[in-house]
C-alpha cells in the first residue's frame, strides 16, 4: 500500500505531460560518467546495494531543484540489519550543495521494503562571491548511495526510481550575473612548461547596442512601477488638497 | 498547457545544448571517441560444479548467462574473455595458479566462435585470481582509454600471495585507467569481502547473483556501461612537494596519486579579468577509518592563502571531493598577471594500507572570465518602498498646488 502511495506521489512529481521525455535506466558510477537528466524526467533504474548511482542536470538561475528518489530494497529475508542510504547534491565544481528540504540521509529498518529520500536545493542565485558557496547556474551532480550497511548485506538488487523538478521562483532578489555556468570543462590537461599566452577574450568589441543594464522581468519590476502609478496618485490627490473647495 | 509544452521543449533544448556543449570540446582536440572496451574474467575452478543455483551448476548456469550476454551485445563493443582454472585439474599448487586463458580475443565480437569457446569449458582447478587480473590488464593494454574488467568468481583466490586486492590497486596505479567490476556466485564471507576489496580498488562494483536472471541482467548493465567511456581521459601529472618546483598547469583534467598525510602543489598561471576554478576529488579505494577530509587551497607562490574547498565525511563513500573559485579582481595586488598555487592535501588514515601507491585523485582547472560583483539594485520591491513613494507623491503634489496657489495670487489671473 505504502509503496503504491508512493508511486503515484512520484507520478503526480514527475508530471504526465513529461511524456516525450523518456525515463532514463541508467546512471554513471562517478563525477566523469554522471548520467545527464532534465527537470521532469524520470528514472527506473536496476541497481545493487552498495552501488555509486551519479547523475547530473542542468540548473538555471531562479529555479529551485527537487529530487524525489525510492529505493525499493532487497527482500527482507536477504538482509541482516538496518541500512543507511544518503542522496547528495553537487555542484559544477563538485562542492557540497545543502538540502533545504526532504529526507537526505534516511535510515531503513531491516523490515523495510523501500526507502524514500528527497533533497530540495536552495534557489539557484545568478550570482554569488568567489568564496561562497552558494548554488549557481550550471551543472548539479547527484550522486545516491547506500553509506551505512552490514557488509554481508553488499551487492544485493535494488530499484532505484528518481524524479526531478526545477519549479522556477522568483529572481527578483538577485543581483549580478555569472560570466560562465559552473560547468565541468571535460578537455584532458596539459601540462605547460612555459606560461601560455593569456587569451584576450575581453579584445572583441560588442558593436550591437547591449541591453546589459537593463534588469530581467521579476517583481521588483512590479513593485517599482505600482510604486511610480502611486506616486503619481498621491501627487494628484496632494495638488487637490490645495484647490478651494467649490461649493 | 502552453506552459508545459514550453517547460518539455526547454528541457529538450537544454539536454541538447548541455550534450552539445560537453561534447564539443572533447571532439575539438581527439579523433573520434575510441569504441568500447572490456573484458569478462570468468572463474572455472573446480568449485563452480556446486549444484546450488536452481539445482544446476554454477557452471552451467553461467554458461548459459554468458550466451545470452553475447547475443545481447551491442555491435560496436569489443569483448574479450578470459578464464582462470578452466584447464589443470592435478594437484600441483604452482602449475595449478598458472592457469589462465584468454579463450576470446579483445576486439569485435564473433558470436559463434566465442559461443563455441564458452560451450568447451569445464570447472577444474585453482582460483588464480591475481594472476588472471593482471593477465586480463595486459590484454587490455591500449586497447582504449577507459579499461573495464568485470570478473565473475565463485570462490577466493586459492593462490595467494600476492593478494588479488593489492594486484588490483597496483594495476589501477600503473598507467591508464581500469576499472574491476566483481560479481559474486552465491558467494560466502570470505569471497565477498575479496570481491568487494577489488572492486573498491579500482573504483568498480561488486554485486553479488544467486539466480542465473540476476547473473545475466548485472553482467549486461555492466557491458551497458563500458559503452558509456568518461567524456575525457585525465593527463597524469605529479604534483610538486613545494610552490617553487610545483608543474604548471593549463585548463583541463588531471590525475595524480597522492599518499596519506601527503601535500600536493600545482601552479595555474591565472590572467587578469579571469577567474580560476579548481575541483579535486580523491577516491576512496582502500580499507580506511572512519572519518577523513580533504582540503584544497589556493595560495600565492610565497605561501599566502586566497581561499579554500574543504569537505568532510565518514563512512561508506567512493570519492570525496570539493572546489574553489577564485578571481584577481578583489585583489589588487595581484591583479597583474600572477601564479596561484593550488594545494591537495587530505586527512585520511587507514590502519592496514596506508603505504604506496597514493590514493586516485582527480584535479580539474578551468579558466574563465570573471563575474563582476553587481552594482546595487536598480529597482525596487516591498511594501516600504510602496509607501515612500506614495509619501514623496503626496509631498510634491501639495508642494506642486501651493506653488501655483502662489504664483497665481501674484501673477494676477490664471
Amino acid at each position: 500500500m505504502q509503496a503504491l502511495i508512493t508511486a503515484a506521489a512520484l507520478l503526480a512529481l514527475a508530471d504526465p505531460s513529461a511524456g516525450p521525455v523518456p525515463i532514463t535506466s541508467v546512471a554513471g558510477t562517478s563525477f566523469l560518467t554522471a548520467v545527464t537528466i532534465a527537470p521532469q524526467q524520470r528514472v527506473e533504474m536496476d541497481a545493487v546495494t552498495g552501488d555509486y548511482l551519479y547523475w547530473q542536470f542542468p540548473a538555471e538561475a531562479g529555479q529551485r531543484p527537487e529530487l524525489a528518489i525510492t529505493v525499493a530494497l532487497p527482500q527482507a529475508g536477504d538482509r541482516s540489519g538496518p541500512q543507511s542510504w544518503n542522496v547528495e547534491v553537487f555542484d559544477g565544481l563538485r562542492r557540497r550543495q545543502a538540502c533545504v528540504g526532504g529526507e537526505q540521509s534516511p535510515v531503513a529498518a531491516a523490515a523495510a521494503t523501500e526507502v524514500v529520500l528527497g533533497c530540495r536545493l536552495r534557489q539557484v542565485r545568478s550570482w554569488a562571491e568567489p568564496w561562497d558557496g552558494d548554488p549557481l547556474p550550471g551543472t548539479y551532480y547527484v550522486k545516491l548511495s547506500s553509506t551505512e550497511l552490514p557488509e554481508k548485506d553488499l551487492g544485493l538488487p535494488v530499484k532505484v526510481r528518481l524524479a526531478l523538478t526545477a519549479p522556477t521562483g522568483d529572481t527578483g532578489a538577485d543581483q549580478g550575473e555569472l560570466a560562465a555556468p559552473l560547468v565541468a570543462g571535460n578537455r584532458p590537461g596539459k601540462v605547460l612548461t612555459t606560461p601560455a599566452p593569456a587569451p584576450s577574450a575581453s579584445s572583441e568589441q560588442d558593436t550591437a547596442i547591449s541591453m546589459d543594464w537593463l534588469p530581467d522581468f521579476s517583481s521588483r519590476w512590479v513593485w517599482t512601477v505600482t510604486g511610480g502609478v502611486i506616486a503619481a496618485i498621491t501627487g494628484l490627490v496632494g495638488f487637490s488638497w490645495t484647490r478651494r473647495r467649490r461649493a | 498547457m502552453i506552459h508545459k509544452k514550453l517547460s518539455i521543449v526547454a528541457a529538450i533544448g537544454l539536454i541538447a545544448a548541455s550534450a552539445f556543449l560537453g561534447t564539443t570540446p572533447a571532439h575539438a582536440d581527439e579523433p573520434r571517441p575510441e569504441p568500447p572496451v572490456v573484458e569478462l574474467v570468468l572463474d572455472v575452478s573446480g568449485s563452480m560444479k556446486a549444484a546450488d543455483i536452481g539445482g544446476e551448476t554454477r557452471m552451467t548456469v553461467a554458461k548459459r548467462a554468458f550466451d545470452e550476454v553475447v547475443d545481447a551485445l551491442p555491435e560496436t563493443t569489443q569483448l574479450g574473455i578470459r578464464v582462470l582454472g578452466a584447464t589443470y585439474g592435478g594437484d600441483d599448487k604452482k602449475l595449478g595458479c598458472k592457469d589462465t586463458q584468454q579463450i576470446v580475443p579483445v576486439g569485435p565480437v564473433n558470436r559463434v566462435a566465442a559461443k563455441n569457446a564458452i560451450a568447451t569449458l569445464k570447472p577444474t582447478g585453482y582460483t588464480p585470481i591475481g594472476l588472471a587480473l593482471r593477465e586480463a590488464a595486459a590484454d587490455l593494454d591500449g586497447a582504449g582509454s577507459a579499461r573495464r574488467i568485470v570478473l565473475i568468481s565463485d570462490g577466493e583466490d586459492t593462490c595467494t600471495p600476492p593478494d588479488p586486492c593489492t594486484v588490483a590497486r597496483e594495476l589501477a596505479a600503473a598507467g591508464t585507467s581500469l576499472v574491476v567490476d566483481t560479481l559474486g556466485l552465491t558467494p560466502d564471507e570470505k569471497t565477498r569481502k575479496q570481491l568487494v576489496c577489488i572492486s573498491q580498488a579500482t573504483g568498480g562494483t561488486y554485486a553479488s547473483a544467486k539466480s542465473e536472471e540476476e547473473l545475466t541482467d548485472r553482467i549486461k548493465q555492466l557491458v551497458g556501461r563500458a559503452a558509456l567511456p568518461p567524456p575525457v581521459t585525465p593527463a597524469v601529472v605529479t604534483g610538486a612537494k613545494d610552490c617553487v618546483t610545483a608543474p604548471l598547469l593549463s585548463a583541463g583534467v588531471y590525475t595524480d596519486r597522492e599518499l596519506i598525510g601527503e601535500h600536493r602543489f600545482y601552479r595555474v598561471a591565472v590572467a587578469e579579468g579571469d577567474e580560476l576554478r579548481a575541483s579535486v576529488s580523491i577516491a576512496l579505494d582502500r580499507p580506511l577509518n572512519r572519518d577523513y577530509g580533504v582540503l584544497l587551497k589556493a595560495a600565492t607562490t610565497d605561501g599566502r592563502e586566497l581561499v579554500r574547498g574543504v569537505d568532510a565525511g565518514s563512512g561508506r563513500a567512493d570519492v570525496l571531493s570539493t572546489g574553489l573559485r577564485w578571481s584577481g579582481d578583489a585583489e589588487p595586488d595581484l591583479s597583474a598577471r600572477s601564479d596561484v598555487c593550488l594545494i591537495v592535501s587530505n586527512s585520511f588514515a587507514s590502519t592496514t594500507s596506508a603505504g604506496a601507491p597514493g590514493m586516485p585523485v582527480e584535479l580539474s582547472i578551468d579558466l574563465v572570465a570573471a563575474s563582476d560583483t553587481p552594482d546595487a539594485p536598480g529597482l525596487g520591491r516591498g511594501w516600504l518602498l510602496l509607501f515612500v513613494l506614495a509619501i514623496a507623491g503626496l509631498a510634491a503634489g501639495v508642494l506642486a498646488g501651493w506653488l501655483t496657489r502662489w504664483w497665481v495670487a501674484k501673477w494676477g489671473e490664471n
